[in-house]
């Protein structure tokens, strides 16, 4: 073993702490030997003779929905292969948590020639990629110069933890929430640091829905193994198949529900994706992105003229439906009725023609189904999250909602609310968090707004919260295991341009495992633990009727300079000086004694440490029935109210019409009572599209989860960065199959292969999001990242990021 | 003599490719050959109504495919030097690298590209069923790794009296050619061998 690993392994874990937990582990502290990762020789005969192979448990801890347990065999100090979760039985509740080919092929991320091995500086431009190695002393002096030198000059609130979701499910190497990382452990001991709110993931979502069914955040349908009791399901942008792929995963549970109970299964979606493959009875229904509040509106027209809708569940559970149940500040004709049948303020009767010409979606389909989804009961309406992520997503979402609403499947098994399905979550406990001084938190994808222009920013123009205003420019960034510092950030040539200016956001500490494009924006680049270098928990995320935790031990010695995250803030804490209050007084393995000590309280069935430890995975089947939402209000309203202002379901949200009037909105934005459709600035239907006539938009791929995995040579392989068009559209512009093709708008340009598919509806053009922008000399991306055709204008009510919505042209390279 | 045999259920498989990549994980396969090959098939035609709305009948499923270890191997017999060869105790077909020229004649032979070249050893390579696992008693790494339970293996008369005996839907050849040791429940969307609706959705990806 290299001084180097010896060095970077002490430092990660202590060597006593390393001994008591590897002895535990099986050992693996004997075999610390010649650790050669990178002359891994390709052979297809496992070698004869395997001396001194293990099994080391870990875990995939990226941003999926699902956590899936891995089994890394490791022979001489070196990861030979990868394996599944092989505990547990065939039964559903007690099944093999099967990683998918993402998990399967972590070795290649461990030993990648992108990993980074030492602390470098920034020696050329920001995005340039040059870089000079330094000491473990003067990185953290820099930092620590940087932190104090930028609070002495702006407060605390000028330091930021941007967005990171590589590292997810983890306690200590955790990289999301934000508000749950080391860093802001350490930021909270030094005076705070400036929150965010939302994700870029679901941030129409949990802002939109809420206003329909009361709280704050997430709003979870039922449980998606409670589609055992269903007779149809429509789903809206659900592709579990490339979302949630691993085998406890929401596609596993899907796939268990509908063999047990072979239902129908309507899939509204522009792509026939993956999820609409399989199974034996599936319809998909094509429509253009961000059209969806159409269709249902079209169908709430069919319904309503019809006499299809539940009215005694209108009438006893919801407010807004009819002009009767109108709070008394709405204004005549604010009803959902009247902004069906035309006796609204748009005059409009929102017929199923009208819907039609909107949404590509034939009369005679958004009829037939209309009627299919009313009479079918009970019927489970559910959503992904990419109808939310337009311009429109807020109003997307609570319309979706509507059709629950309307055919009173809401609160009871096999229904729904239209929401996202949810799963249980076995109980467990986190590394216990301190509070942040600082209370100003920001919409998360204006974080470079903040950059540029702080002083305008402030609750009612971008939803700044907390504060009625940003008071300090964004001046320190943070980047821990994300790659939103350029790849999935919006806009990539414009957020290029922001971070040029080295005066405006003065200092960006990257910690990572690869070179990734946020790392080449780095001031200081800090190399991070893999997974499979460190001891950690690993907690399940969307697993169904089964919770899991795995506990994840280091497979292999830290590789080169590499440090945990926990012990690198130490160390920064002690140049700031706040150790005591950080570490207070406890390594890493004390805070997991302590974390998991915890969990017990909380879960009394979890085994001992030590046999967690040798055991590796804790599996809990959820005990009684599938959750189902607003259960106990569907039962008895009067008694159990939901937390919305009225208590009931808020067809029609006072709430909504006072921040439509209250909040200072540029012409064409919008917030809407009502779950209206509102054409969005960058559609099919807006003048833009004159001139870029398709709609493009970046799916969850098979390939990667977001950016990780995105650098693996066997993937990428066998999932091609290609652009899925239209035979329609490709022949009326001589493209074919396999051609290269440019692809552009007003923000970039790209390159990238033309798939040629059916599989998509005519006027739109997607391609896997996520992939590593690469871009030549004139900026144009050879890589073919989503992002350098997305823009950073927000959405009216959650200043989101509508990536979704973007409008483009193409043609033959 | 056992024989032995894959079975692949259509109507399970999402495509996601999991077999194929836990195959190279294990027997560190380099990028340009797929032991397990996942062909996306499909077809269909987009009509525009007056009103500009679509009307289409596309319809697409996958299939996982490996070696089948057919009774009548096409690469066995068009090996020149005996390298390619059926396995007495198993049934499974694989090559001795050894006596392999890299002629590359079985490859050309077999309807379904299961022999794979290695450019790198400049001699034939292919799934060989995991025959070592198997003697051990387990499956194969593809079998074991598929997240969706959609492939199994074991002795072929035992699969076939559990799943029956379909094994010719497209895009893979008709059974008839080389009688494949292998036994497929079709997707709902599947077409039989030999149609001429659909097409190979994914050539570049399969190699």
């Amino acid at each position: 073993m290299s001084d180097t690993i010896k060095r970077g392994f002490k430092t990660a874990l202590g060597r006593r702490a390393f001994m008591k937990w590897s002895s535990l582990a099986g050992g693996s502290a004997a075999v610390l030997g010649s650790g050669l990762p990178f002359s891994l020789s390709a052979s297809e005969k496992k070698a004869e003779t395997t001396p001194e192979e293990k099994v080391v448990w870990s875990a995939c801890t990226v941003n999926c929905s699902s956590r899936c347990p891995l089994r890394m065999h490791v022979s001489n100090d070196v990861i030979t292969h990868v394996e599944a979760d092989n505990t547990g039985s065939e039964e559903w509740g007690d099944h093999q948590v099967r990683a998918c080919l993402r998990g399967r092929s972590m070795k290649q991320r461990v030993y990648h020639p992108d990993r980074l091995k030492y602390p470098m500086k920034r020696v050329g431009k920001r995005g340039e990629g040059r870089f000079k190695r330094i000491s473990w002393d003067e990185a953290l002096d820099t930092i620590a110069g940087s932190l104090k030198d930028i609070r002495s000059r702006y407060g605390n609130e000028a330091i930021y933890i941007n967005y990171g979701t590589g590292t997810l499910g983890a306690t200590v190497s955790k990289s999301f929430p934000h508000s749950a990382t080391m860093i802001a452990r350490l930021m909270n001991c030094y005076g705070g640091y400036l929150n965010y709110h939302n994700t870029y993931s679901s941030a129409q979502y949990t802002v939109g829905l809420p206003y329909t069914y009361g709280g704050s955040g997430w709003v979870s349908g039922n449980e998606i193994s409670d589609l055992v009791n269903s007779k149809l399901l429509v789903m809206f942008g659900t592709n579990p198949a490339e979302t949630d792929m691993g085998g406890g995963g929401h596609i596993y549970h899907l796939q268990q529900a509908r063999e047990r109970n072979p239902i129908r299964t309507i899939s509204f979606d522009p792509r026939k994706n993956d999820t609409t493959v399989v199974s034996n009875d599936n319809e998909w229904v094509p429509l253009r992105p961000g059209t969806d509040a159409a269709l249902i509106a079209g169908m709430a027209y069919v319904m309503i003229t019809n006499g299809l809708v539940d009215m005694d569940f209108i009438n006893r559970y919801t407010i807004g439906f009819d002009e009767d149940t109108l709070p008394a500040s709405a204004p005549k004709g604010a009803s959902w009725k009247s902004y069906i049948l035309g006796n609204g303020p748009d005059k409009t009767p929102k017929t199923p023609e009208w819907a039609a010409k909107i949404t590509g979606v034939p009369v005679h389909k958004i009829e037939s189904l209309a009627r299919e989804i009313a009479t079918t009961k009970p019927c489970t309406i559910t959503q992904g999250l990419g109808p939310q992520r337009h311009v429109n997503g807020e109003h997307t979402v609570r319309a979706i909602a509507m059709l629950s609403i309307m055919t009173g499947n809401v609160g009871i098994p096999g229904g729904g609310n239209g929401g996202s399905m949810s799963a249980y979550y076995m109980p467990f406990a986190g590394f216990p968090q301190l509070e942040n001084p600082v209370k100003t938190s920001i919409p998360v994808f204006l974080w470079t707004d903040a950059i540029w222009r702080h002083e305008e920013m402030t609750s009612t123009t971008d939803g700044i919260q907390g504060s009625e205003r940003l008071k300090a420019p964004l001046k320190f960034l943070w980047n821990y295991a994300g790659n939103c510092v350029l790849n999935q950030h919006g806009d990539i040539n414009r957020t290029h341009e922001i971070l040029q200016d080295e005066n405006q956001c003065e200092m960006i500490v990257v910690i990572e495992n690869h070179m990734t494009s946020s790392a080449r924006y780095a001031d200081i680049l800090l190399p991070d633990l893999t997974t499979s270098e460190q001891f950690d928990f690993a907690y399940q995320v969307d697993a169904g009727n089964m919770g899991f935790v795995v506990c994840t031990q280091p497979a292999v010695s830290p590789m080169f300079e590499c440090r945990g995250l926990y012990e690198v803030c130490a160390d920064l804490a002690k140049r700031l000086g706040v150790e005591k209050a950080y570490t207070e007084g406890r390594n890493r393995e004390q805070w997991l004694e302590l974390i998991y000590a915890n969990a017990r309280q909380n879960n009394p069935e979890l085994p001992s440490l030590q046999q967690f430890i040798k055991q590796g995975i804790v599996k809990q089947k959820r005990p009684g029935k599938p959750y189902v939402a607003f259960e106990a209000f569907r039962q008895d309203p009067e008694a159990n109210p939901l937390a919305t202002p009225s208590g009931k379901i808020e067809i029609y949200s006072e709430r909504l019409a006072e921040l439509a009037s209250s909040w200072q909105l540029k012409s064409d934005e919008f917030i809407k009572p009502l779950p209206e459709y509102v054409s969005m600035w960058e559609g099919h239907e807006s003048e833009l599209a004159k001139k870029y006539p398709l709609q493009v938009y970046g799916f969850h791929y098979k390939a990667r989860v977001h950016s990780t995995y995105g650098n693996v040579a066997t993937i990428k392989d066998a999932n091609r960065q290609e652009m899925w068009v239209n035979p329609v559209d490709a022949e009326a512009r001589s493209i074919k199959d396999g051609d290269l093709m440019r692809v552009w708008n007003d923000r970039g340009e790209l390159r990238v292969v033309a798939k040629v598919t059916p599989r998509i509806v005519p006027g739109v053009v997607a391609m896997g999001q996520g992939a590593w922008y690469s871009p030549n000399k004139d900026k144009v991306d050879l890589g073919a990242c989503i992002n350098t055709l997305t823009g950073q204008r927000p959405t009216s009510l959650a200043k989101a990021n509508p990536q979704h919505s973007n409008l483009v042209n193409i043609e033959k390279a | 003599m056992a024989q032995y045999g894959f079975y692949f259920d259509s109507s399970r498989c999402t495509g996601c490719k999991t077999c194929s990549l836990a195959c190279k994980d294990f027997y560190d396969i380099s990028v340009d050959r797929d032991w397990r090959r996942i062909y996306e098939y499909g077809g269909g035609d987009w009509e525009q109504n007056k009103d500009g709305t679509w009307e289409h009948n596309v319809f697409s499923y996958y299939t996982s495919i490996s070696c089948n270890h057919c009774d009548s191997p096409a690469c066995v017999k068009a090996c020149p030097t005996g390298a390619m060869h059926k396995r007495e105790q198993d049934g499974l077909v694989a090559v001795d690298q050894d006596r392999c020229i890299g002629c590359q004649y079985c490859s050309m032979a077999c309807p379904y590209g299961a022999p794979q070249y290695d450019a790198e050893k400049k001699v034939m390579s292919k799934c060989h069923g995991c025959y070592e696992r198997v003697a051990e008693g387990s499956k194969p790494v593809c079998v074991d790794a598929c997240p969706l339970r959609a492939l199994d293996f074991g002795p072929i008369d035992e699969l076939r009296a559990k799943y029956g005996s379909e094994a010719s839907i497209a895009p893979l050849p008709d059974a008839g050619m080389t009688s494949p040791n292998l036994v497929i429940k079709p997707n709902v969307q599947a077409k039989p061998s030999g149609d001429k609706s659909g097409s190979v959705q994914n050539s570049r990806e399969v190699k």
